[in-house]
């Protein structure tokens, strides 16, 4: 299903359409998630990518054109580069273990600990929030300046110029 | 927009939910799925939702733009400051067992507090963007 709504998307020259296909792609997405047990990036998924991104692409159509202009030549090296990088990627993930194999390094490091010590440590049931705000702290904090650079950036970038207009 | 009765009722019935929604997940994941992250993402929608049926300046008179760039550096200032008050009680950065007399309760206490600061400061730069993105061209003054 996910394959066919993305060649849908390719396949598309309406960028309208093309918006709401990666909104159904981005709910597929967090149902795959939640089939996976990953119901915290589920929920991103499904508030980020369908919701948030979903406005935020209609909004740069209204700006722009909504139909996609026809390519100027035959984008062949990008072909070439994308096929490359994705055979790339296949060929790693060939190295990686088997899926839910126990004796795989993640489940052998740090994973065990989290879960066996999150509770009497922390207090906190749900074993990501702890991994996220507690153990991996600094990585959070991270990411957190992350989003705030992002804000700022698109401060920098778009409010100048609406005042240069005014 | 303006005459979309239907619209205008619903919205007004749902964005409390979404608000109350956004609460839940960011108070209760401790418990259940859900953090800063995501109710900060939930929190902007609810407010973008409210954009999208009454219009930007609508949104703009509710939540105003300054208030949106001190969430956006204030989210971030708690954070850091969660991680100061950890040094300045006897701690590492970021430790939170030093937060409370009991050490649980304290790094309860602290993953609290921080997950508020991701909530502030993703609500404030998803609001931003939605903002600056639908301003531009809206504007009077602008193209």
């Amino acid at each position: 299903m996910m394959i066919v709504v993305v060649l849908a998307m390719v396949l598309q020259r309406n960028l309208f359409g093309v918006v709401v296909l990666s909104g159904i792609y981005s709910f597929l997405m967090a149902t795959v998630l939640v089939a996976l047990d990953a119901v915290d990036v589920a929920m991103t998924e499904a508030a980020v990518g369908a919701g948030i991104s979903t406005v935020l692409l209609l909004g740069a159509i209204y700006l722009t054109r909504a139909s996609e202009a026809k390519p100027l030549r035959r984008p062949l090296l990008p072909l070439v580069v994308a096929l490359g990088v994705g055979g790339a990627l296949i060929h790693g993930t060939l190295g990686l273990p088997a899926f839910s194999d126990p004796a795989a390094p993640i489940h052998t490091h740090v994973a065990p600990r989290y879960i066996e010590q999150a509770v009497t440590e922390t207090g906190v049931p749900n074993v990501v929030t702890a991994v996220l705000a507690s153990y991996r702290g600094y990585d959070t904090f991270g990411e957190t300046i992350v989003v705030f650079t992002a804000g700022i950036g698109v401060i920098a970038l778009l409010r100048r110029r609406r005042k240069d207009r005014d | 927009m303006r005459s979309q009765l239907v619209l205008r009722v619903i919205a007004k019935l749902l964005i409390p939910f979404m608000l109350l929604f956004a609460l839940y997940v960011q108070f209760h994941g401790d418990f259940g799925p859900g953090g800063g992250f995501q109710a900060g993402v939930i929190t902007a929608a609810a407010v973008i939702f409210y954009g999208l049926i009454y219009g930007l300046p609508a949104a703009r008179r509710l939540v105003p733009d300054r208030f949106v760039e001190s969430m956006i550096a204030g989210g971030v200032l708690l954070y850091g400051g969660v991680g100061v008050a950890g040094m300045l009680l006897g701690g590492n950065f970021l430790d939170y067992f030093v937060l409370a007399a009991d050490p649980v309760h304290g790094q309860h206490r602290g993953i609290l507090l921080v997950e508020l600061g991701v909530l502030i400061t993703v609500a404030g730069v998803m609001l931003k963007i939605f903002y600056v993105f639908a301003g531009r061209g809206r504007d009077p003054g602008g193209a």
